[in-house]
């Protein structure tokens, strides 16, 4: 592919040069049926229009250069694909990892703007897949992963760095195991392929992919924490500070 | 609003913060991984690859006149996908912009209660 120039590692035997899909989690179009995408439109469109509802009316516009940071970085990042052991890769969702820095409404934008230049600009994932894509690896980790990383940090401790650092790692792992079952039900359920073999090739994969993202998840929201704490969503409470910090949310 | 200090750091975040995703997506791109991720490896393991749409919607779009996939046609192999990776930052980086921009309300000076539309 376009990649050769650079790339040190050799195509794995059997994999076609005229058709290499870079999927990770990004279904194409013609994996689902008509039911499944419908059906799935359906839930993304319904949570974005909660999130869309909940920025209008919880977020102050400090919260929009963040917003755009955080989209640029989640998709470059999306762009490198890691090596995962036998021979498979891996790369960034970011779902939790925007739910971390935004909190659950403006980080699920964030997601749907990224899986939406992918879609329509570069043909990664299909557009009749798209809202599959959206809910799979946006919205799972926006709201399900920012909930178990929210649980997690609230009881080892919200203004620890450390109740962040293991809300974000097992959040995000789980996200990604979380995404691939979805992904492997959505599958059989159009018929595309068994329940019983799909769920176990995508989880079993995805429990180690799901490693670097927690990784570069916990790396991230450790950076933000320690250089600039005040944009975090439900931000650290500091005492004895001259600039105290502000929540983007208003509440 | 915010006072002057606070908004050159603002401005220092998103230059860095933006520079960090340019310089992965411009320089960390042609590096990636060629291995079959994921749902790429099941698919062809389990024999259901070859059920993506050979023709898919967005091969009628014009941005596939541009894009191929991650490369920018008719450039140079070595800045196809730094090129491309540069221009989907950057249309990411303003379309969330943009989505803040009109979702997200006014300022709400600390002192007033009443929210600002």
């Amino acid at each position: 592919m376009n990649f050769l120039l650079f790339s040190t590692r050799l195509l794995p035997q059997g994999v076609s040069h005229t058709f290499v899909p870079r999927l990770a989690l990004h279904v194409p179009d013609g994996f689902l049926n008509a039911p499944v995408l419908t059906i799935t439109w359906l839930i993304s469109i319904g949570l974005i229009a909660l999130a869309l509802n909940r920025v209008q009316a919880e977020y102050q516009d400090r919260a929009v250069p963040l917003m755009g940071v955080c989209a640029a970085f989640i998709f470059a990042a999306q762009m490198i694909n890691f090596p995962i052991p036998g021979g498979t890769s891996g790369h960034l969702l970011g779902g939790t990892l925007a739910g971390a820095l935004l909190g659950p409404w403006a980080g699920s934008l964030v997601m749907v703007v990224v899986f939406i230049v992918q879609g329509v600009v570069f043909q990664d994932g299909g557009i009749t897949a798209m809202g599959a894509n959206i809910f799979n690896m946006g919205l799972i980790g926006t709201f399900g992963g920012y909930y178990i990383l929210r649980m997690i940090r609230y009881i080892v401790g919200r203004d620890k760095l450390s109740g962040m650092v293991s809300g974000a790692a097992v959040a995000s792992w789980l996200s990604v195991v979380v995404a691939s079952a979805f992904c492997a039900v959505e599958l059989a359920i159009s018929g595309t392929v068994p329940l019983n073999v799909a769920l176990g090739a995508m989880v079993g994969w995805h429990i180690l992919i799901g490693i670097g993202e927690a990784l570069i998840t916990v790396a991230t929201v450790t950076f933000i924490w320690r250089t600039r704490p005040d944009l975090l969503y439900r931000s650290p409470r500091r005492t004895a500070i001259a600039n105290p910090p502000r929540s983007l949310s208003t509440r | 609003m915010t006072h002057p200090s606070s908004a050159k750091r603002n401005r220092v975040f998103v230059m860095s913060g933006l520079g960090v995703a340019l310089l992965i997506g411009v320089f960390l791109s042609p590096f990636a991984s060629q291995n079959p991720d994921g749902l790429d490896r099941v698919a062809q393991d389990l024999k259901f690859d070859k059920k993506a749409a050979e023709a898919p919607p967005a091969h009628k779009l014009p941005f596939y006149q541009i894009f191929d996939e991650y490369a920018v046609r008719g450039v140079p192999e070595q800045f196809a996908t730094p090129l491309a990776g540069l221009l989907g930052t950057l249309a990411t980086f303003g379309l969330a912009w943009g989505v803040g921009k009109l979702t997200s309300r006014g300022t709400t000076p600390p002192d007033e209660a009443s929210p600002i539309e």
